[in-house]
């Protein structure tokens, strides 16, 4: 919605959005409609709460409990919830394998649809036009710009998360990782692992995994 | 609507850029934007499917000039004045409007934050009717084209696949934009192979794109 009080020359975009954020903002506090204590309690749960890290504790326990992994891939909402990652963006969620035949992409091709609660929020690239609309007719093209090389062998299986299920990736555990605890498993796992544009980081001393 | 949003399998849309590290937020208004959104929709001025029409109907060449928090600045004000937050004048000038209507909706408070956050809200509803399809069977996605919402993108109307799984039944995007109610349907989880899409553009005949498909957007598949 254009504004119409920037007669004095043409300024910063970002001080224009800026501008236009706080006057809506204060408007709508003035009038009783927003609570700024509620806005700074949203924005302190998003930045430094509920992030990646999640997700890749509930990685590491697949990795080392059987059972849990089976928990997480045939109900992963539930086995989610024992480790507490529940809530918005992420009220029902499927968890995909990778395996050495089948390789999981997650995208969002009519909006941004991530899970908020094992993820966090998307980075910029996840809700770019480039990345929405590739990764469903390219995406062995988009894998290789992230470094992912899938064998011809290997299934490229493409997730469009258009429903209000949420999809996140069960990568495969990197080579050597036997003798790690879970606690220095979730290190290796990376946001981008979750996702299907990357692998879990390599056990120091290792190459990288496939 | 067929509109711009609807981005999957388009060409030209520029280079995937992908630094190894980005914050949660690059600027302050990014995290205020966040935040407002999701407490206004907690204070009920709006539904999901409600909050993306709003970003669709955004004017296509600013759709794609724009960024992802500039979107959902777009929707609040246009949600704002749809839900009478705030008048036009309000929304255009920033100002305080004497002749605004008077709130109608509390903010929603700081307390309750944590229970929405960890909480959020289930699509999942129940539904009289039995589920039409089942695992194994093909299916064509509907060559149809709605200018309201809807969550069937183009790139596979018309197109063969095969159901996966039903997952139950959830709110049906294209009523609940559109204050016709939850009015809630089966939902299954579709494979389409990408030779069925992209014909022999397809990079890989093993390669295959999964959606959630709402028993509307479906039928039997001839053969």
């Amino acid at each position: 919605m254009a504004h119409d009080d920037h007669s004095h020359g043409a300024p910063d975009p970002h001080e224009r959005l800026t501008s236009r954020v706080k006057a809506i903002e204060s408007l709508l506090v003035e009038k009783g409609l927003l609570d700024p204590a509620a806005m700074a309690k949203m924005i302190d749960m998003y930045e430094s709460r509920i992030g990646p890290r999640n997700g890749a504790k509930a990685v590491a326990r697949a990795w080392t409990d059987a059972d849990y992994r089976h928990r997480l891939l045939s109900d992963a909402t539930a086995a989610l919830a024992e480790l507490g990652f529940t809530g918005m963006q992420g009220e029902e969620v499927i968890v995909v394998e990778n395996t050495p035949d089948v390789h999981n992409l997650i995208v969002c091709t009519l909006c941004s649809c991530y899970p908020w609660p094992t993820l966090g929020l998307p980075p910029n690239w996840y809700k770019s036009p480039a990345y929405r609309s590739r990764a469903v007719i390219d995406p062995r093209g988009v894998l290789r710009e992230f470094g992912v090389e899938v064998p011809d062998s290997t299934e490229v299986r493409v997730w469009d998360s258009n429903s209000e299920l949420r999809y996140m990736v069960l990568p495969q555990r990197p080579n050597g990782a036997e003798g790690l605890s879970e606690a220095e498993l979730a290190e290796l796992v990376t946001r981008d692992s979750m996702i299907g544009v990357g692998f879990p980081a390599p056990v120091s001393g290792q190459g990288a995994s496939s | 609507m067929n509109g711009v949003h609807d981005l999957g399998g388009r060409h030209g849309m520029g280079h995937i850029e992908a630094p190894p590290a980005e914050p949660v937020f690059h600027e302050d208004w990014e995290r205020r934007v966040f935040a407002m959104h999701i407490l206004l929709s907690g204070a009920g001025y709006a539904n999901v499917d409600e909050f993306r029409h709003a970003i669709e109907r955004m004017p296509a060449a600013d759709y794609l000039q724009t960024t992802y928090y500039e979107h959902w600045l777009y929707a609040i004000e246009s949600g704002c004045l749809q839900g009478r937050l705030l008048s036009e004048t309000e929304v255009l000038t920033g100002k305080r409007d004497p002749g605004a209507p008077p709130p109608s909706r509390s903010a929603f408070p700081a307390k309750h934050v944590e229970a929405m956050v960890f909480g959020g809200g289930t699509y999942r509803k129940k539904i009289g009717q039995p589920p039409r399809f089942e695992p194994g069977m093909r299916i064509r996605a509907r060559n149809i084209h709605p200018t309201g919402h809807t969550r069937l993108p183009l790139y596979v109307r018309g197109r063969v696949g095969h159901i996966v799984q039903h997952h139950g039944s959830f709110i049906f995007p294209d009523s609940n934009a559109h204050g016709r109610g939850h009015d809630p349907q089966h939902m299954y989880g579709v494979a389409f192979t990408a030779e069925a899409l992209w014909g022999e553009s397809a990079p890989n005949p093993r390669d295959t794109i999964r959606l959630d498909l709402w028993e509307p957007y479906i039928e039997l598949a001839e053969g």
